[in-house]
């Protein structure tokens, strides 16, 4: 409940904090937002595993997960008499979900069927009416960063592009961390830089990006040495999970970061295996993310999200098809996590949809919309902006 | 400190020759800047050059680089002899064959020894279902999943030739305008790798349903693009059926390829479409077993396929005309009324005035245009022609913003001026940097054509750092394709002569003031491709 009113008062502290140069003033507090967009749906099954479900043991005879053991400090985890969290992130996910810093929403979803990934992540990503014709430059969080305006968005793209998500913000600096070297510039040659562009009107990118790049090459020193005295050797999406944490504590408030790796058609593997590695690496990469945080984990909220589940039974490869409603998971250290939120239905064969994978029973609009209305206060109109057509939700988790 | 007294001495002295003769001495004052430089190249300050008189005047280069992907020696030469309007009327000749104008020839030699020279869709759709129909039955264990592999990388080597390919002939092709054209065409009927097989297809795809209309008549090129089985898998036509429609091709074929998102069709004009080209299909195997009386409308086109087995042969209604069903013939019959619609010729005319001319295209010129289309019935010639000999487009001229593509191979003919690179790899990866990888748009709507989506900050930094990899050492370029390094590692010299003829005596300020603080040739090469003079055009 204090929690709450944390995130909620840094919503109110922001209104009055104004518009200012965000490269220089963003406001520390205020909420903070990273979406996790895995990239290839995930298996949403294996993740947050039915397990008092026998329909689930039958479906999947090589790549189930285990039930959980009474008691146990290995193996699933179990989270209530029906749902278990997977080995692969018991140490990560479920030490933050038993201090209620994680919710999962099952059935969760978009209502677009095509079941393609292009399609799919698409239309996420855009977040506009489905069926209708569609504006490939407005992107969702593009319309919450323009919402938001000024220093109260500062919005970043942890990837080598601009994703669709981000379209139609005006200025969104994007910057990969997988692999960062050293500060391209001296300082004499940055200045020379900006020096050419001070007359123009891209002073203001020219000026982010060499500045941003410089800061993060800083920060990767401070890593280096930090690494150095405690000798902790992390990789991968987990150091990259990390520096994110840096950047989103110290300056920017709504990131945007996608993992791939899912498409688990073929040898997908059940506590052990393909999937698991990739849950693990991601789980441990988000533990990273909210530890780097510091003290603004308490102001941060993070959703994971996928184009779309996988079918519900194996395929005749030990792996799973492209099906349709998948979990998101909710994640911030001011939420009221330690549950499960949305509607939810018994795991069984009539609960599938077409007899093939689980149904959407939470649009993805509504779960965020819900989400940005409560971070940011929203008004109705400024929540139709972002989602048209689809009234926000509230899941009471923030 | 020398910094201003650069910026001023052009003016005192009258000729470019100053701007390096005076950066020793802005060494000799300022010696920390030389600290860890342990390369004696970096203490070379950029050589004096001969003072050259500008060829071209200011707005006839900047008119170059918009016909082109960046000035080089040749092309600065033949547009001084020529003028615009005979300059341009060669290019729109968009030739290849005849010999002047034909690739350099270790770019003809290179492009022949790819494999994809010697494929064709047909035949390589029937290959990769072959090679999945063979990994299917085998059982699983590690001779399967290498299987899979080694197809996977066949299909991302086989894509990556046909980006080798067409950033070779963006780079050294004569016919400068017509490859402008082949990637304006390839964006605006856009397709993505890494759908289904479409790898197999892309090279195919630019060279037979794109390149051999660039220049030509805009219906050809969508009745191209439309029977190619890259597009037809792409916005997944050949899944198109009586009784299983589906309305993606229809949709982006009005909304993206013809009429624009405002060109006054209604959802029932894009379900009526649909209609038309169910049928339309792909078949890499022997033809379907066809009832008699239709075997006189079955059509087979390497691996396009109209199986009126497949077809809706109801009555449609498109855009208000009246089409009797009675199979592929339809198709013809509603694309040549879809692109006779003002809409068309208007949305056309305004996605090439976007391209060439600005941002936000004068509305007049695109009038101008949009009448050029259709008295011409749609050819592209011509439009180009009034929109590349406009007043308007002069007065835009130095104010549009490089995109990606043309940002890094104009700096890489620039510095290189018509010696051929042997590895395109490092074009490849900072295209990827920059997110303007060819055939790389995930979305059917192509690349943005205008400034906001390419000047992001990240974007901006990563220009420099690519400006910095270009002038600073061979970067790559000149290594083998499979990796091996060049012999001689060193850096191009961008203080040349098209430069002192083309580039500086039109220099800003600020540019030149930059120019005069650089500590090296490969530094002021970096700040040269990094200034705003060589990122607009």
């Amino acid at each position: 409940m204090k929690r709450r009113q944390v995130l909620k008062l840094g919503c109110a502290a922001l209104a009055t904090a104004g518009v200012t140069a965000r490269l220089y003033a963003a406001p520390t507090t205020g909420p903070r937002f990273l979406l996790v967009f895995l990239r290839g749906g995930y298996d949403s099954v294996n993740l947050l595993v039915p397990y008092s479900s026998s329909f689930y043991y039958e479906s999947r005879p090589t790549i189930a997960i285990p039930r959980p053991e009474t008691g146990a400090s290995s193996g699933a985890l179990a989270l209530d008499a029906d749902w278990a969290l997977a080995p692969a992130v018991r140490d990560t996910i479920g030490s933050l979900y038993l201090r209620r810093q994680v919710a999962f929403v099952p059935f969760a979803g978009t209502d677009d069927l095509s079941r393609s990934h292009f399609e799919t992540q698409d239309s996420i990503e855009l977040g506009q009416p489905t069926g209708g014709t569609r504006d490939y430059r407005s992107g969702f969080l593009g319309r919450l960063a323009e919402t938001l305006a000024g220093s109260a968005a500062a919005p970043i793209a942890f990837t080598d592009a601009l994703p669709l998500a981000f379209e139609g913000s005006s200025t969104v600096p994007n910057l990969s961390l997988k692999n960062v070297g050293k500060p391209p510039f001296d300082e004499r040659q940055s200045k020379i830089l900006d020096d050419m562009y001070a007359d123009h009107h891209l002073r203001t990118a020219v000026r982010e990006g060499l500045d941003l790049r410089q800061e993060v090459a800083q920060k990767m020193a401070e890593e280096m040495n930090a690494a150095n005295r405690s000798a902790i050797n992390t990789k991968g999406f987990e150091l990259e999970a990390e520096r994110m944490g840096h950047l989103m504590r110290d300056k920017y408030r709504i990131g945007f970061i996608d993992v791939g790796g899912w498409d688990t058609h073929v040898g997908e593997g059940a506590a052990q295996g393909t999937l698991a590695n990739n849950l693990g690496s991601l789980g441990r990469g988000l533990q990273a993310f909210s530890q780097s945080l510091g003290a603004e984990w308490d102001n941060t909220v993070v959703v994971v999200l996928s184009e779309f589940g996988r079918t519900f039974r194996e395929n005749g490869n030990r792996g799973t098809d492209h099906g349709h409603g998948t979990v998101y998971w909710i994640l911030g250290g001011g939420i009221n996590g330690g549950m499960l939120a949305g509607e939810q239905r018994a795991v069984n064969r009539g609960a599938l949809l077409q007899d093939r994978d689980f149904p959407v029973l939470n649009d993805y609009r509504a779960v965020l919309g819900g989400l940005f209305r409560t971070l940011w206060g929203f008004s109705p109109d400024q929540c139709a902006r972002i989602f048209p057509q689809v009234p926000p939700r509230d899941l009471k988790l923030v | 400190m020398g910094a201003a007294l650069l910026a001023m001495a052009p003016a005192l002295l009258d000729a470019a020759p100053a701007l390096f003769t005076l950066a020793p001495a802005v060494l000799a004052m300022a010696p920390a800047l030389l600290s860890g430089c342990a390369d004696s190249a970096h203490h070379q300050a950029p050589p004096a050059k001969a003072a050259a008189l500008p060829v071209l005047k200011r707005q006839d280069m900047l008119w170059l680089e918009r016909v082109s992907f960046g000035i080089d020696s040749e092309s600065v030469a033949e547009l001084h002899r020529l003028g615009r309007e005979r300059y341009l009327e060669r290019q729109l000749e968009g030739r290849e064959a005849s010999p002047r104008r034909a690739l350099p020839a270790p770019v003809t030699a290179e492009l022949a020894s790819l494999e994809i020279a010697h494929l064709d869709a047909a035949r390589s759709i029937a290959d990769v279902n072959a090679e999945h129909k063979a990994i299917n039955a085998m059982p699983d264990g590690p001779d399967k999943d290498a299987a899979r592999k080694a197809l996977n990388e066949r299909g991302n080597r086989l894509a990556y030739e046909a980006v080798r390919s067409e950033l070779l002939r963006a780079t050294y092709s004569p016919d400068q305008l017509k490859e402008e054209m082949v990637w304006f065409w390839l964006n605006h009927f856009s397709v993505h790798q890494a759908k289904a097989n479409l790898r197999w297809l892309v090279a195919d795809y630019a060279d037979r349903a794109i390149r051999p209309h660039a220049l030509g008549r805009f219906k050809d090129l969508v009745l191209a693009t439309l029977e190619h089985p890259a597009m037809l898998a792409y916005l997944d036509n050949n899944q198109n059926a009586a009784g299983h429609v589906n309305e993606n091709y229809a949709r982006e074929l009005m909304e993206l390829h013809t009429l624009g998102v405002n060109g006054g069709y209604t959802q029932r004009d894009v379900q009526q479409l649909a209609l038309v080209l169910t049928g339309s299909g792909i078949n890499a195997r022997d033809p379907p077993k066809i009832k008699p009386e239709w075997a006189s409308l079955y059509l087979r086109n390497g691996a396009f396929e109209f199986n009126p087995a497949r077809h809706d042969f109801s009555t449609k209604v498109v855009l208000g005309r009246t089409i009797q069903g009675r199979g592929f013939a339809e198709v013809d019959e509603a694309v040549t009324w879809i692109v006779k619609q003002p809409a068309c010729a208007h949305f056309i005319s305004s996605e090439l005035a976007t391209y060439f001319v600005a941002d936000t295209p004068p509305p007049q010129l695109v009038d101008r245009m949009a009448k050029t289309f259709q008295r011409t019935d749609g050819d592209i010639a011509a439009v180009l022609r009034v929109m590349l000999l406009s007043t308007e487009l002069d007065a835009a001229l130095g104010g549009k913003f490089k995109d990606p593509t043309r940002f890094v191979i104009s700096a890489v003919r620039f510095a290189y001026d018509g010696r051929t690179i042997t590895s395109t790899r490092p074009l490849f990866n900072w295209l990827n940097g920059l997110g303007e990888p060819p055939f790389g748009h995930a979305t059917p709507d192509g690349y943005p054509l205008t400034e906001p989506a390419w000047a992001s900050s990240g974007q901006m930094s990563r220009r420099f750092e690519i400006a910095r990899a270009i002038g600073s050492g061979n970067a790559g370029l000149f290594d083998s394709e499979e990796g091996a390094a060049a012999a001689a590692a060193g850096f191009p010299q961008l203080s040349n002569r098209l430069y002192f003829e083309a580039v500086e005596p039109f220099l800003s300020a600020r540019t030149r003031e930059a120019l005069g603080r650089a500590g090296s040739q490969q530094e002021w090469n970096m700040f040269l491709l990094a200034s705003p003079d060589f990122n607009y055009e």
